[in-house]
Order: structure tokens, then C-alpha cells, then sequence
């Protein structure tokens, strides 16, 4: 799959992985109850990423961020902003400096905020505007509040 | 006034350009429907019965003669004629077409105006008391919080699709006049044990389906900690808000269902992580203050002895300043409500060409500004007393020195089943048939204060649940009905009124506001016990009874 990881378009190495699929990618997404269930064979996987729905305490995982280099806020729908939060505060409260990737239903229009409080990469649902959708990431230049990067 | 520095202009001037291809995205099919919707919302366009209708931000209802003619000449160029002005201090415009919006967007964008967040699930205008800065009872001016609360929200990137739309209010004077305990936020400026001011927070107060009144999440917050505490507030609604349900999505409903002690306790202590990071500097707020400095008053204004000639001579004069002006700060100075609630035209519009002769008195009478009211009236804050009766004739020829501010004929009324595409029934319509009633001003002054507010349907854009007497308009089976509540108020004395009784019909509306008029005149101690104080004091029971007993 396709995706804009710090603004250029490159190839997804990474594969999601659902809660029954046997582990065999080298770069492997995982949902939280897999991770919660498997934590111990996970933890020695190199290439981890953990998927978080909307509706995730953020709290209640903070400690096993170090395990990670990736985790994916999945927005079920794009008028769902919990995604936003949750994306700061990995950033600037709880210290994540791996990559911040958003999937699902969100739209161009959303991606000057979400790069401002923190998403590093964005999978892509439209294939065919990649190069506008990381102009969008600038359609502002000047902003009232502080970013996180 | 705050003027916009480079990257104020800067923000709306590349708005305009985002906004422009958003809509030709969507012309061209390139946006779904859905989420061109959300994207045209959060720029105040609403698909109405007729056309768009775009809603134009009035910052604290703030506005310049420079703006006052901008909203003129799209009026002119762009609608019908008119606009109209809103509860929140903003401004609709009723029928431009949608390919055009941009381009109007860019004419606002000349005067420092925008659309920006005037609609959707958003941080929306901030308002205040159409007063502020010159009312007697202030304790403090409101609008440099206000305007820094305005650069706070403005595309806020985390607090842009929150559950539900959001809104803060901020009062500086002991009589609220912004309806702080009605909205999401309220802060009131007050002063602490040790003399120091600071704000009063309410939080879930709201009208609409599910009318509540606010409460105090935080007697004292320094100013400092202004944007942190909101910030901590907007984190957690943003999170624990509910979403499955856009009926129960508002903060009113997450602060009823976990209750006020654990939202309170969620926001302190998201606040403790965050205070030192967001801290207002002292210099910030004097920044801006200085933005707000009182205009030159000539110093000798109440040495004039005309004004108190012409109250003694000319009785009709008298009443209008009796009713249509308010106390100053400053001595010789009063502030003035232009009413926007003449018999014949309906509540809270204006027309170019008087938006264009307004702007000019500004110019000539109050230092150049213009405030638009809660109630939907505009204000010139700043008149000197000898200029008043000029004032009181150049207002009267435009159709705008109705002497009724604050009295039963000026009526909050939202657009209803003439414009809104949410509308059950019609409430311009209805306003006129009680504007009729009232035909005798005579009778309008004897009533008193009444504030009577009527909306077309359950959302309650003209908050009737707070009105002294509330209209509801409801849809029975294809058919106009009105529900009518009494005792409603947004000021200190908050309170959601009570049902009158069973819906009453669309012809029968008019005839039981006059028997509720004639209950209260029979039952008043005196004729200084407002309509209010008669209907706490006697209940609704006689009203009803005497409501009912006829149909």
C-alpha cells in the first residue's frame, strides 16, 4: 500500500496484522488485544507497530511505548477527532519519537491539523491525489498555537 | 479595536484559497457530499429551503464602520438587500449562491473578517456583553480575553472535530448580558479574597433540545492559566464526549451523565500537566489590552445642556432615551441601542442601505465602532450626550428608534419555516402577528421588561427555553403547532422556563401571548413587579388556567 511518511511518498513495508494471523512479516502492526494477550512473543519481534482505535486510554499503555516504532491511530470515521489527542500527547506528553501513522477515514482536508499535533505518515485511501495531499499539509504557513512535530 | 498583525491576514487571506477549492472540488464531484458538508460547515455555510446561507464571524460583535459598509455592499452585491444579525453576535447572509461564497469570503477578508468556525462541530465565536468596556457595572473589560481566546481557537489543530459544536462566553460586569450559564464555557471576570481578578468558570451549560444551566467548575482561575484550563476542559470533552449520538454529544450531557465532580476532576488534573506550558505572560495580556484603550472622551461632554432641554421638551425623545440607551462609564456619554425590532420588518435584519448610514453615524457619533447584541440589536457604545437627539432623529428616519429594547416587542426570533431547512414551523410570522397585538406602545412600556423568544423548532436557535414567555414551534402531523413556556432567563438569574400546558394551534398562538399579558397585568403586585419576578412569585397555575380555560 501506498503511503506519505514526512511528506513523500513511499511504499508501506508494514503489514497489519489481525488477531489470529500468524506472525510472519518482518515489519508487523498488531491491535492492542493481540499485543496485551502475546506481549512476551511480541516483545522480541525487531519491527513492532501497535494499532490504536478511537476509543483507547492512551494511559494504559504508555508504558510499553518503548516496545514500539510505530503506532497507527486508526479514525473510524473522519468526523471522529479523538485521533487528534491522542496523537499530541504520544508526541509531547508521553514521548513517542517513532512514527505516528493515521489510517481510515480521514480526508486531505484534515492533514494540515494532523501533521501539526504530530502524525508523522498517513496511509493513503485514494491512491491518485498523493501529491495533493502533501501540498495540503501546507495550506497554511502561519498558525496560532504551538505544533508538535 | 484589534487590528490583525501579518499572520492574522495571512491565516484568512490563505483560508479563502482552502476554501475556494474546496468547493470547486466539490462542484467538480471530486468531495463526497458527507465530508464536503463538514468542510463547508466549519466555514458557516448551511444548504437552506432557499439557497446557502453563510454565516459570517462578528468577533465578540465587534465591528468597524469600515466593516459595517463591507457587509452592505455584499448584502447588495451578493444577497437580497439584507443580513441579519445573530444570538452569538454573528452575521447571516440568506441567499448567496454557493460558487459565489468564495469570492465573498475574499471580500470580508479586505476588512479582517472571515466565516471561520461560525458553524460544525467546532470552537465557534467567542461573544460577550454588547456593553463591555463601558458598562457601569464592569469590573474589568472582557474583550482582550475574548480575543485571545479568538487566536487560541482559530483552527485549533487538536480541538477541530470535537463531538459536537462549542461555545464560550466571557462577561466582565455583575448583570450578565452574554448568557455565560448557557453556554459550553462561561467565564465570568470576578475578584478574589485577596483583590486579585481573575475568571468564574461554568462549564455544560446549553440550550437547544436539551436546555441546562452551567456550573461553576472553578470559582477562581488566575488569568494566566485562562488558555490552560481551557485547553484541559476542550482535552477532555474531546476524548469522553459522547459520539454515538449527536442529541447527547454536547458537553452539557458528558458533565450531566458523569457528573460534575468527575469532570471536574478529569479537567484538574489534565490541567496540572499542562498549566506551565500554556501561561499567559502579563506582557501578552497588556499586549492585547492595549488593544482595547477607551477612545479620547472629550472631557467636558456633561457640561452640555441641550440633552436635558430636549428630555424636558420632547416626550417622544424621552422614552427613546428611556428605553434605548444605557448608563456610560464615562460622565456625558451613553451607549445606544439601535433596535433592530421595528414592527414591520422581521427581528434582527438589516438592510444595506442602513448597515451604510449606520456606519456613518458610527463615524460621527461613536468613534468609528459598532456592537451587535445577544438580542439581535446593534449598539453605538459611544455617543456623547449632545449629540443624542441627532442620533435619536437620523436612527428614527431609518426605522430603527423603536423605544423597545428589553421590552415584549423585541423579540429573539430565529428564521424559521421562511429560511431554515431544520424549521417545524414558522416563527417570523408569528413575531408579526404578536407585533400586531402589541400595537400600542403605550401598552408595550406598561408591560415592562418581557423578553419573549420564539423558535421554529426543538433546536432552539432563539433560545425560547430562556425567554420570559418561550415559543417552541412544533410539526403535529404536517400542522404548526406552539408550545409555550414561561419564567425562562439568561441572566444572573438563570432558569429554564416551565410548560404552559398542552401546544396550543397556529391560529390561537397570538390570541394566548395576550391572555398571558392580560394574567400578568391582573396579578402584578404593582406595575414595578416585572412579568419575570409575577411568575415566580404566582407560578404558572393562573396563566394556565386562564390559558386553557378558553379553548
Amino acid at each position: 500500500m501506498q503511503l506519505i511518511k514526512d511528506k513523500q511518498v513511499i511504499q508501506d513495508s508494514w503489514i497489519y496484522i489481525l488477531d489470529e494471523t500468524p506472525l510472519d512479516a518482518d515489519y508487523i502492526i498488531v491491535p492492542l488485544v493481540r499485543w496485551q494477550q502475546e506481549r512476551d512473543q511480541l516483545s522480541k519481534i525487531k519491527h513492532l507497530g501497535l494499532r490504536l482505535e478511537a476509543d483507547v486510554i492512551l494511559e494504559d499503555i504508555v508504558d510499553d511505548l518503548s516496545h514500539f516504532q510505530l503506532v497507527e491511530l486508526f479514525i473510524p470515521v473522519f468526523t471522529d477527532g479523538r485521533a487528534f489527542t491522542h496523537a499530541r500527547l504520544l508526541r509531547s506528553r508521553y514521548g513517542f519519537t517513532g512514527d505516528i501513522r493515521v489510517s481510515g477515514d480521514f480526508m486531505r482536508d484534515q492533514v494540515f491539523y494532523l501533521n501539526r499535533v504530530g502524525v508523522s505518515s498517513f496511509e493513503l485511501n485514494d491512491q491518485d491525489n498523493a501529491q495533493q495531499v502533501i501540498q495540503s499539509m501546507d495550506d497554511f504557513s502561519v498558525d496560532s498555537q504551538e505544533s508538535v512535530a | 479595536m484589534y487590528q490583525y498583525n501579518d499572520k492574522d491576514q495571512t491565516l484568512i487571506d490563505e483560508r479563502v484559497i482552502q476554501f475556494r477549492d474546496q468547493t470547486e472540488r466539490f462542484l467538480k464531484g471530486e468531495i463526497a457530499e458527507d465530508k464536503y458538508r463538514a468542510l463547508r460547515l466549519m466555514n458557516g455555510v448551511y444548504i437552506q429551503t432557499h439557497a446557502p446561507l453563510l454565516r459570517v464571524a462578528g468577533p465578540y460583535g465587534l465591528l468597524s464602520s469600515k466593516q459595517l459598509r463591507k457587509l452592505a455592499s455584499i448584502a447588495r452585491d451578493y444577497d437580497k438587500g439584507f443580513c441579519h444579525f445573530t444570538t452569538r453576535q454573528n452575521i447571516q447572509f440568506n441567499w448567496p449562491a454557493l460558487e459565489r461564497v468564495p469570492d465573498i469570503l475574499e471580500e470580508l477578508a479586505s476588512v479582517q473578517m472571515h466565516a471561520i468556525q461560525t458553524s460544525g462541530n467546532c470552537l465557534r465565536n467567542t461573544t460577550t456583553d454588547q456593553l463591555a468596556g463601558v458598562a457601569v457595572d464592569e469590573l474589568e473589560d472582557p474583550r482582550p480575553y475574548c480575543e485571545i481566546i479568538r487566536q487560541w481557537t482559530i483552527f485549533h489543530p487538536e480541538f477541530a472535530y470535537l463531538p459536537r459544536k462549542f461555545k464560550i462566553a466571557v462577561s466582565g460586569s455583575e448583570q450578565d448580558r452574554a448568557a455565560i450559564r448557557f453556554h459550553d464555557i462561561g467565564l465570568q471576570l470576578v475578584k478574589n479574597d485577596q483583590g486579585e481578578t481573575g475568571f468564574q468558570v461554568f462549564v455544560g451549560g446549553g440550550l437547544g433540545r436539551t436546555p441546562i444551566i452551567g456550573q461553576v467548575i472553578r470559582p477562581f482561575l488566575e488569568k494566566k492559566h485562562l488558555l490552560s484550563y481551557l485547553e484541559a476542559i476542550l482535552r477532555v470533552y474531546n476524548l469522553y464526549g459522547r459520539r454515538d449520538n449527536k442529541y447527547k454529544a454536547r458537553i452539557k450531557i458528558l458533565v450531566r451523565e458523569a457528573g460534575l465532580a468527575e469532570v471536574r476532576q478529569k479537567v484538574e488534573a489534565e490541567w496540572a500537566l499542562i498549566q506551565d506550558k500554556l501561561e499567559l505572560s502579563a506582557e501578552r495580556i497588556s499586549d492585547i489590552q492595549a488593544q482595547f484603550t477607551p477612545p479620547e472622551y472629550q472631557a467636558n461632554a456633561a457640561q452640555d445642556t441641550s440633552h436635558a432641554e430636549n428630555i424636558a421638551t420632547n416626550t417622544d425623545f424621552a422614552t427613546w432615551i428611556k428605553h434605548n440607551t444605557a448608563e456610560h462609564k464615562t460622565d456625558g456619554y451613553r451607549a445606544v441601542y439601535i433596535s433592530l425590532k421595528a414592527p414591520d420588518s422581521p427581528p434582527g435584519d438589516c438592510t444595506h442601505t442602513q448597515l451604510d448610514a449606520i456606519a456613518d453615524m458610527a463615524d460621527q457619533y461613536s468613534f468609528g465602532m459598532i456592537r451587535s447584541t445577544h438580542r439581535q440589536n446593534l449598539v453605538l457604545a459611544d455617543v456623547k450626550q449632545a449629540d443624542l437627539f441627532a442620533v435619536w432623529q437620523k436612527l428614527d428616519t431609518l426605522k430603527c428608534a423603536t423605544p423597545n429594547i428589553g421590552k415584549a416587542t423585541d423579540m429573539i426570533c430565529c428564521p424559521g419555516l421562511d429560511y431554515c431547512g431544520l424549521a417545524n414551523a414558522g416563527s417570523i410570522g408569528v413575531a408579526q402577528e404578536i407585533n400586531d397585538m402589541l400595537d400600542s406602545i403605550d401598552y408595550v412600556h406598561d408591560l415592562g421588561d418581557l423578553k419573549i423568544n420564539i423558535s421554529g423548532c426543538m433546536n432552539g436557535c432563539a433560545h425560547q427555553s430562556v425567554g420570559h414567555i418561550g415559543i417552541l414551534g412544533v410539526d403535529k402531523k404536517g400542522v404548526e403547532w406552539y408550545q409555550v413556556t414561561l419564567g425562562g432567563s439568561s441572566e444572573n438569574d438563570a432558569a429554564i422556563g416551565d410548560r404552559l400546558g398542552p401546544a396550543v394551534s397556529k391560529e390561537d398562538i397570538t390570541p394566548t401571548i395576550k391572555i398571558l399579558l392580560d394574567v400578568y397585568i391582573e396579578q402584578r403586585l404593582n406595575e414595578e413587579e416585572s412579568f419575570l419576578a409575577t411568575v415566580r412569585r404566582v407560578g404558572v397555575a393562573p396563566f394556565k388556567e386562564k390559558t386553557y380555560a378558553t379553548h
